[in-house]
């Protein structure tokens, strides 16, 4: 049996920001992945998808990350636990992972100008920073959730 | 790790999953994607809200019964437990229909009822982190 911390009240909201402005970010890239990787791999509907995969990293990704990390902001000055290495994990792959969205929505941008065409190298470049960022999410929700060290 | 970090770690990674899900069921019904669309996002959608829905509540469980703190029938989890049953009730003829179009569920009916299930795992995640009562 484990005997849990019951956390001060007070930091339940910035908590619930960040983890819901991350669920979304991550739920984003899902569909950011799905619909990119489905429009390299076949030519039907390839214009569709790249513009829904553009679409979610624009309008989904980057909304949900600034909540995420405004959420993360909020919770790391009330906790006190900014040396923590669990939180320099988190961070750095917020900090690292906002690059590559960035990167990933320009040439998702590029992809949509190809018109019917399937999306090209920038949309197969897209689908593999989409992986690495979800791999690199994974990471830190075990770094959230575990607080190693 | 100890086994409250293995339940914690992937009771919330299930619920990650679950959200993916629930957002790709809501690009295909409130985006009137067509058979493209559908054929990308749908399988994702199925399993994603599937796996996550069944991990989130089982790993749930198994928190509740780790953690001295909690127990299964402490009103924040048995809260929990109806919202995981409305939020399911109303995916469940979503991903039936994404399975079977022909099941023929009218655009309406797939609005409100995504409507219920995005609405029941928002309070989910209000009732996870804010766990009244306890």
């Amino acid at each position: 049996m484990t005997l849990a911390a019951i956390r001060p009240g007070s930091w339940n909201l910035p908590l619930f920001f960040h983890i819901g402005g991350a669920m979304l970010l991550v739920a984003a890239l899902v569909v950011v992945a799905a619909a990119m990787g489905a429009a390299v791999r076949r030519g039907d509907g390839a214009l569709e998808l790249t513009r829904v995969a553009f679409r979610a990293l624009l309008l989904g990704v980057l909304p949900a990350y600034v909540v995420m990390r405004a959420g993360a902001e909020g919770i790391v000055s009330k906790e006190g636990v900014d040396d923590a290495s669990w939180v320099g994990v988190g961070y750095g792959t917020a900090d690292g992972g906002l690059l590559l969205v960035i990167i990933a929505a320009v040439l998702a941008w590029r992809a949509t100008r190809r018109g019917d065409d399937a999306p090209g190298g920038a949309g197969r470049a897209v689908v593999v920073l989409a992986g690495l960022l979800l791999l690199a999410y994974a990471v830190a929700i075990w770094a959230m959730t575990t607080k190693p060290g | 790790m100890s086994l409250y970090d293995w339940l914690l770690f992937l009771h919330v990674a299930a619920a990650f999953a679950l959200v993916a899900g629930l957002a790709s069921f809501g690009v295909l019904v409130l985006g009137g994607g067509g058979a493209a669309m559908r054929r990308a996002l749908a399988p994702p959608a199925i399993a994603l809200w599937n796996a996550g829905g069944v991990l989130v509540l089982v790993l749930g469980l198994g928190l509740a019964i780790d953690v001295d703190a909690y127990q299964p029938w402490d009103g924040w989890i048995l809260g929990a437990i109806v919202l995981w049953l409305v939020a399911f009730g109303a995916g469940d003829p979503l991903t039936r229909d994404l399975r079977d179009p022909s099941a023929g569920l009218a655009p309406e009916r797939a609005r409100l009822l995504f409507a219920v299930a995005a609405v029941a795992t928002l309070l989910l995640l209000v009732d996870m982190v804010f766990k009244p009562g306890a």
